[in-house]
């Protein structure tokens, strides 16, 4: 379970971009946290990963606080992040990836699993270096399948990952996530503006102007999203008049 | 002198720069401190000295060859040796050949230990070489380790040469020299590798002549710099008819290393197509970041990042 407590954060600039974000993703459920471009969520991701650190505020996962330990001790501890701008890198190639990621060699089959799980046929590409010669979606697919290779994950963090992935992959990346979520019992939590995966959460959270603005079980969230999209009007803006 | 006379320490120095594995399959000549220290011809591969008491060889490949390969492996053992060496290739129509040419220089004494071998690659019409080559220098005495390839490949019509050359470390000094010359639809592929640490020094000068209709040329230099190393780069592609010609010098700064990188393109053919990469930094912030998240400390990450960029 990860748990974060009044966390805020400032851009280097000063520009204060999260205001206070308590959040509470449980074990085995999938919480998909949506919300306008712009409003914090992707160095919402980074600080739970700890690529940044916040200005104020705890995290927790399953009960110890983690806010001070670094990037790799974090995954040391099943901290999975799959980042919106996927890395590229000169020479490693796929099977290099995933086998970081996995902590060890990987079976044919096993890495058939883990690129079939992205829509990717693992002949095709275990051998490929992760360079510019990938196209957007192929290297979005890998860096995917880098966070699901991951053992022993206690939460996975998926930044945008429907970004590049046309829609012929699309339901094998949602079987991915339901499978995900079911599997082990781990925390699961992905940014999306997907309707598609908002409708596979069971828990959204919508943060704008660096604060969550609404928060509950998708039957509850959903349906106040969509008919706010339909009315013409701005849900998080809405939202943020009431609060505010 | 037969095989089994050669020192422990060419066996060990052979091992790690020619795929020695205690016997080569197929031709070879193994070079040590200047002296012929075993040899091989096969039906098809006669390697002969080189006349007129030069040092080096001479070796002919038959037309139609297909699949073998030559080892001619040189390795100096110990310090106050200054090798010179004179190879040349001449490579029938259409065979098919696999060249390993690895040096290897030890150095425990005072004074330098230097291995200079000039290689020159004659290939017929429709010949196919692959010509691998490795660097590497050990020993810790306080006499630098030299090697100064020079090599020279003329390529006739429809032939290809593949180079494949790495250096990883251990040689204090290199100059490489690489010149190539093309007749139509041949095409040369270099792929070069070098990481340069301490106060090493590493310059590798590439010029190429595409001469012939289709020609091509694809050249591929990914080097590491660390400490207080230095390495210098510099091609030349003369594209002297309708050509493809292709250049990439990446290279990775880790602590103080320097590196500078001229690439030179002349296009002497409104259809010669040349195109040039060249990218040198330290490594991208992001990678690191990447690789830390998947549980790797930041100098594992770094390893990994720099092992994989040089495919080593």
């Amino acid at each position: 379970m990860l748990t974060l407590e009044h966390i805020a954060w400032a851009a280097p600039g000063g520009e204060q971009i999260l205001k206070g974000i308590d959040l509470t993703v449980a074990d085995g459920k999938l919480t998909v946290i949506t919300g306008p471009n712009g409003s914090g969520k992707t160095s919402l991701a980074k600080l739970i990963a700890g690529l940044e650190a916040p200005s104020a505020g705890r995290i927790l996962l399953d009960g110890e606080d983690i806010t001070s330990l670094d990037i790799t001790e974090r995954a040391q501890r099943g901290v999975g992040y799959a980042f919106q701008q996927p890395v590229r890198f000169k020479g490693l190639i796929v099977r290099d990836l995933l086998e970081l990621a996995a902590g060890g060699a990987l079976s044919e089959d096993e890495l058939c699993r883990l690129l079939g799980q992205v829509g990717l046929c693992a002949r095709d590409y275990i051998d490929r270096e992760v360079n510019a010669s990938l196209s957007g979606g192929e290297i979005k697919r890998i860096e995917i399948a880098t966070v699901l290779a991951r053992k022993n994950l206690r939460l996975a963090v998926f930044d945008e990952p429907e970004a590049g992935i046309d829609l012929w992959s699309f339901e094998g990346l949602i079987d991915a996530f339901q499978h995900l979520k079911g599997a082990s019992g781990q925390s699961l939590l992905i940014i999306s503006h997907q309707e598609r995966i908002l409708d596979i959460a069971d828990e959204i959270v919508v943060i704008a102007a660096g604060k969550v603005r609404m928060a509950g079980t998708k039957e509850d969230v959903l349906p106040a999203l969509m008919e706010d999209e339909k009315a013409g009007r701005c849900p998080i803006e809405k939202e943020a008049v009431c609060h505010e | 002198m037969s095989e089994e006379t050669i020192k422990e320490r060419t066996r060990r120095l052979l091992a790690a720069v020619s795929e020695y594995k205690g016997n080569f399959d197929g031709a070879y000549n193994i070079r040590e401190d200047g002296q012929c220290a075993g040899r091989r011809s096969t039906e098809h591969i006669q390697i002969d000295s080189m006349p007129d008491g030069k040092p080096g060889l001479l070796i002919h490949i038959a037309p139609g060859t297909q699949d073998e390969t030559v080892y001619i492996p040189a390795c100096v053992t110990h310090s106050d040796v200054d090798d010179l060496v004179y190879n040349d290739f001449y490579v029938g129509d259409g065979a098919r050949v696999t060249i390993v040419a690895g040096c290897g220089v030890h150095s425990d004494g005072d004074e330098d230990a230097r291995h200079n071998g000039v290689h020159r690659f004659f290939l017929g019409k429709g010949a196919y070489v692959l010509y691998k080559e490795k660097h590497i220098g050990t020993g810790t005495g306080k006499g630098l380790k030299k090697i100064d390839p020079v090599t020279t490949v003329v390529l006739d019509e429809d032939a290809t040469l593949e180079m494949d050359t790495i250096q990883l470390g251990g040689v204090d000094r290199t100059t490489r020299t690489t010149e190539g010359t093309l007749a139509a639809r041949a095409h040369l592929i270099i792929h070069e590798r070098i990481l340069t640490e301490g106060e090493q020094t590493a310059k590798t000068d590439f010029v190429v002549d595409l001469d012939g209709e289709d020609s091509g040329v694809n050249l591929i230099s990914r080097s590491v710099a660390k400490d207080a190393s230095h390495q210098e780069y510099h091609s030349v592609i003369r594209g002297n008819a309708r050509c493809s010609g292709h250049s990439e010098c990446d290279a990775i700064l880790v602590g103080n290393g320097t590196v500078s990188a001229a690439p030179e393109l002349f296009a002497g053919d409104v259809d010669a197509a040349l195109i040039h990469e060249a990218a040198i930094g330290k490594i991208a912030g992001e990678q690191i970041l990447k690789l830390r998240t998947l549980g790797l400390t930041e100098q594992e990450a770094e390893e990994t990042i720099i092992k994989g960029f040089l495919n080593a």
